[in-house]
Parts: C-alpha cells; structure tokens; sequence
C-alpha cells in the first residue's frame, strides 16, 4: 500500500481538526474520505468509509484508472483497471473496473466490439452487480 | 524501490499544484485519526 501510494500519486493528508474550512471545499463530509484527483484538478475517484487493505488497494487502483482516463492515457488505465479485476476479482471495485477497462479500450481504439466483449465478461463474471446492467447496453 | 513511509504533504494546494507540475494523480485523504 505505502509503494503504491508513493509511487503512482501525490499524497496530502488533511486533518479536520487543523483543516475544516478544507474538508468544506472538497465536499469531505465524513472521515475517512480519500479524494483522487486528476493534474488538471478534476476529481476523479472518492472513497468515503474505512476499507480493509485488499479493498482499499483496488479502490486506489481503480482511482488511478479513473485519472488516467481523464487525462486520455486510455492504453495505461485500461492496464490499472484490468489489474484490479485479476488482483481483487471479489472486491467491489473490481465490476466497475471491467466496466472502466472496456470504455477504455474502447477510446482507445473506437472498436465497438471492445463493448461488446466487456458486456459478455460483466455478465459472466458479475451478472447481479450495477455495472453488469449498465454494460448490458452493448451487448 | 520500496518506499519505507509516505511522505503525506498536509496542504491540498500544494499537493494539486505539484500534481498539475508532475502530471500525476493527487491523493488527498480528510482525516480525523489521532495525529
């Protein structure tokens, strides 16, 4: 977790007894919230409530997809999205990953069928989950 | 390399300014664990 955080993101820690005015602008309305945020100062992810490490690990993982894909690096988040899908299959980040993963290489290559294929692994994998319905639409 | 602890900067705007510098995510954690 600390060479992950140290190596993919820009850490700040906000304490809301020295910061609330802080926890104010970002919307922070309950602790812990973890924020990740895009270089172009977009958010990108938000984790609100205390996860154990497998689950903490994905959401961070999938986080760094979703900034990655706001910054049009398609080819590396769809690489963050499918790790959290192999490494954590049973974390409930990892359907939104596949979902993410597909969209991803879908703007990365304007291959519809890259839809297509991420809606058969969502119902095979995740038939009951949100993104599996969402994903349905490519089918 | 392995990191052996996070360097946690505690003010947002830095860490935004230094993200938006590096072209690298921020990390951004509201916390209210004992300091």
């Amino acid at each position: 977790m600390v060479d992950f955080i140290s190596t993919h993101f820009i850490p700040a820690k906000i304490h809301i007894k020295e910061q609330p005015q802080t926890f104010k602008r970002f919307g922070a309305q309950w602790t812990p919230t973890l924020l990740i945020m895009a270089p172009n100062g977009e958010e990108a992810h938000r984790i609100e409530g205390f996860l154990g490490v497998d689950d903490m690990l994905a959401q961070l993982q999938l986080g760094l997809g979703k900034a990655l894909f706001k910054m049009e690096k398609y080819a590396e988040a769809e690489k963050h999205f499918r790790a959290v899908v192999e490494k954590s299959p049973k974390t409930e980040a990892a359907p939104q990953a596949l979902y993410w993963a597909g969209v991803a290489a879908y703007k990365g290559t304007n291959d519809p069928g890259k839809l297509k294929e991420t809606a058969k692994a969502e119902q095979q994998k995740y038939p009951d989950s949100e993104w599996a319905k969402k994903a349905s639409v490519w089918a | 390399m392995v990191a052996l602890a996070i360097s946690w900067l505690k003010d947002a705007d830095q860490a935004l300014q230094t993200s938006k510098n590096q072209g690298k995510p921020a990390l951004l954690d509201f916390s209210a664990a004992p300091q």
